[in-house]
């Protein structure tokens, strides 16, 4: 009597150790060849390389495929590669800045940085003289007065296209996206135009707020409207159902449990507004010593402390100082968008 | 205790009527949504209130000529002002063109290996670098392509000019390749390809798992089925997509004014270090300009403004249309 064999169960469809080897070899030899191309003809450069390794490798694999199995398989290849190569692509940038800002900008960074301004030093002089205060300062402040501005906006446009639903939700909507489309410096052309010229007369950090929250209302409204639409409907039938009015159950039930992304909505807003240059070198006037007050006087900010360093600069120092202050608003940025994860613990934005 | 003394509660009205919290909460609401409408509306009132002379005395010139010069007399006031972007005009629609040109392909193949073909850790942490990449300002996009991005494009736009040079768009009038449209439009592309790999990706992600499954049951390849099912199904909202990324490269004020070298003059051979968009002219314009100038800066910018208005608007629709949030 024979005895029955259990069959183990089997995964065909996984990659087997040996075509997991014979890919590695693959690509070993097209680094290899691609590198011999490179030493022995005119072409040069890491892009060079990477062209050449690229299209070396997807032939190799297009080989190896049509080989193996046929021609079908052997096209498929091509695309995952060109998939690849996009993702490639698209990547080496973000990591080059990353890297180039925290290289270049560690030399513009010392300790009192955070403690002095501008207003005795030029930018040309030696780097651990004057600092950034007057420029955070200002943006704290710009920032947050674009915040106090936008919030309410922001969340009332949300709650209409969320809560009310009326005949103008789709048109709102919209005027939302097409809002967020705006170039930041019309926002600052318009700034000038309907409230400098004609009302203050004088560039203010107030007005910069303004310009600012221009920018930000999209945004907020975006992500709060996102984050409204995640609340369960059971919640509002659950309010109206105990009698509540539609003001009670929105103030009470949804706005509460929609708290923390509200907060995101917030957070997202500020770190798209935090690194806005044209508006501000447009209305905000820029200084170069602290100034608390945002509704008189010019107001320096951070990327207007950059943008200054960067243009009537032209020494080492000026360079320095402005990649110094690109960190710190890297650093600013890193921090908004880590927390805003953080909080909301979902894909953001 | 009698029975008199009880307070019997008398039965409430059943109405549909909203009480007047809800009639208040309803109108607060509603005022704060037409947010958007109102500021669109004020934006396009007070430019034009501003710009709309200049653009009277100009009329077509304004946008066809190419001439920006203010000729003042002895005594400090205008003699003699002509206005014209046409040559912003150009070079804002050609460095938004190369960035769409660029920009897009590997966008869209970027969004499709994160649709298909990443998985688990390595995907959450690609399409977190790429939402964080879309938050970058463009400030730090300028002076990375200004310090680290430009020899590297400046050698790229040599080859190009040697081996394409009989073709008059890489042709070039001096050896000058630093700081040319073709650069910064490089650099607009690589600041819209996160923006245009993130609404691709939410397009490709919505593709019906049913179609999915069904050409992969008749035998389909990878290749075959993206062909098949997700490239028609995803286009319409991948060309809205790249016209959003096409407006976002045509208001782009910063990386452009710190990339390209802005002179005013019709610039059409894309690797010749000259060239100009309306956004940056405005920049640039405007430190030195007097009252008068300042309302051509306006019009200019109620010009740009329409135009991306429109870009929007155009990609809005399609994004709607054919699914995805847009962004």
């Amino acid at each position: 009597m024979s005895v029955m064999v259990e069959p183990l169960p089997q995964k065909p469809w996984e990659t087997t150790r040996k075509q997991r080897a014979s890919t590695a070899l693959l690509l070993a030899i097209a680094a290899l060849l691609s590198w011999l191309l490179i030493s022995l003809t005119g072409l040069n450069g890491k892009a060079g390389y990477l062209s050449a390794f690229f299209v070396i490798a997807a032939t190799l694999v297009f080989i190896q495929q049509l080989r193996l199995r046929n021609l079908a398989a052997a096209n498929d290849s091509l695309l995952s590669s060109f998939a690849l190569l996009g993702m490639v692509i698209t990547v080496i940038p973000i990591v080059s800045i990353v890297a180039t800002v925290i290289v270049k900008g560690y030399k513009g960074i010392h300790f009192g940085l955070f403690f002095n301004d501008m207003s005795l030093n030029s930018v040309n002089d030696p780097i651990n003289q004057g600092g950034l205060l007057h420029a955070l300062l200002g943006t704290i402040i710009m920032v947050g007065g674009a915040l106090i501005i936008s919030f309410p906006i922001g969340v009332l446009t949300a709650l209409y296209l969320t809560e009310i639903r009326g005949r103008l939700s789709r048109p709102i909507k919209f005027l939302v996206q097409a809002m967020s489309g705006v170039p930041s410096i019309v926002a600052g052309l318009f700034i000038l135009s309907s409230l400098v010229y004609p009302i203050t007369k004088s560039l203010s950090g107030m007005m910069g707020s303004f310009a600012l929250s221009i920018l930000m209302i999209p945004t907020i409204a975006r992500t709060a409207e996102e984050m409204l639409l995640l609340i369960p409907n059971e919640l509002r039938e659950a309010g109206v159902a105990l009698g509540g009015t539609q003001w009670r159950t929105v103030a009470g039930v949804v706005l509460p449990a929609a708290k923390s992304g509200l907060v995101t909505a917030v957070i997202l807003g500020m770190a798209r507004i935090i690194g806005e240059t044209a508006p501000l070198l447009l209305v905000s006037g820029g200084g170069d010593s602290v100034n608390l007050n945002p509704t008189s006087g010019p107001m320096g900010s951070l990327p207007y402390y950059i943008w200054k360093a960067f243009l009537t600069g032209g020494t080492e120092e000026a360079f320095a100082r402005a990649w110094g202050g690109l960190l710190v608003l890297l650093a600013f940025i890193f921090i908004l968008f880590g927390s805003a994860r953080l909080i909301s613990g979902r894909k953001v934005m | 205790m009698s029975i008199q003394e009880l307070a019997i509660p008398t039965p409430r009205e059943l109405t549909t009527k909203p009480r007047r919290s809800d009639q208040i909460f309803r109108g607060v609401v509603t005022v704060g949504g037409m947010a958007s409408l109102v500021i669109l509306g004020l934006i396009a009132l007070f430019l034009s209130l501003k710009g709309i002379h200049i653009l009277q005395e100009e009329k077509l010139n304004f946008i066809t000529s190419s001439k920006w010069e203010v000729i003042t007399d002895d005594t400090g006031s205008i003699a003699e002002s002509s206005f014209g972007i046409g040559a912003m005009l150009v070079g804002t629609f050609l460095c938004a063109l190369i960035a769409i040109i660029v920009g897009v392909p590997i966008a869209v193949l970027s969004a499709l290996y994160l649709t298909f073909y990443a998985k688990g850790a390595a995907k959450k942490i690609l399409v977190s670098l790429i939402d964080l990449m879309a938050a970058f300002p463009s400030l730090l996009y300028g002076f990375w392509g200004f310090f680290i991005f430009m020899s590297s494009a400046e050698y790229w736009a040599k080859l190009l000019n040697k081996y394409f040079g009989f073709i008059p768009f890489f042709d070039v009038p001096a050896p000058i390749f630093e700081r040319s449209p073709f650069i910064a439009g490089l650099v607009l592309a690589i600041m819209i390809i996160p923006i245009v790999t993130s609404i691709s990706r939410e397009i490709f992600d919505q593709t019906p798992l049913d179609r999915i499954q069904a050409a992969y049951a008749l035998g389909a390849s990878k290749l075959a089925m993206i062909r098949a099912v997700v490239i028609p199904y995803g286009r319409g909202g991948v060309i809205g997509g790249a016209m959003l990324g096409l407006g976002r490269a045509m208001g782009e004020t910063v990386a452009v004014y710190t990339v390209l070298n802005v002179v005013y003059q019709i610039n059409w051979q894309v690797l010749f270090g000259a060239g100009g968009n309306v956004a940056s002219l405005i920049l640039l314009k405007f430190g030195e300009a007097g009252p008068y100038e300042v309302d051509a800066l306006m019009a200019a910018g109620l010009i740009l403004f329409v135009l991306t208005l429109f870009v929007n608007a155009a990609a809005d629709l399609l994004i709607t249309r054919f699914g995805g949030k847009g962004r």
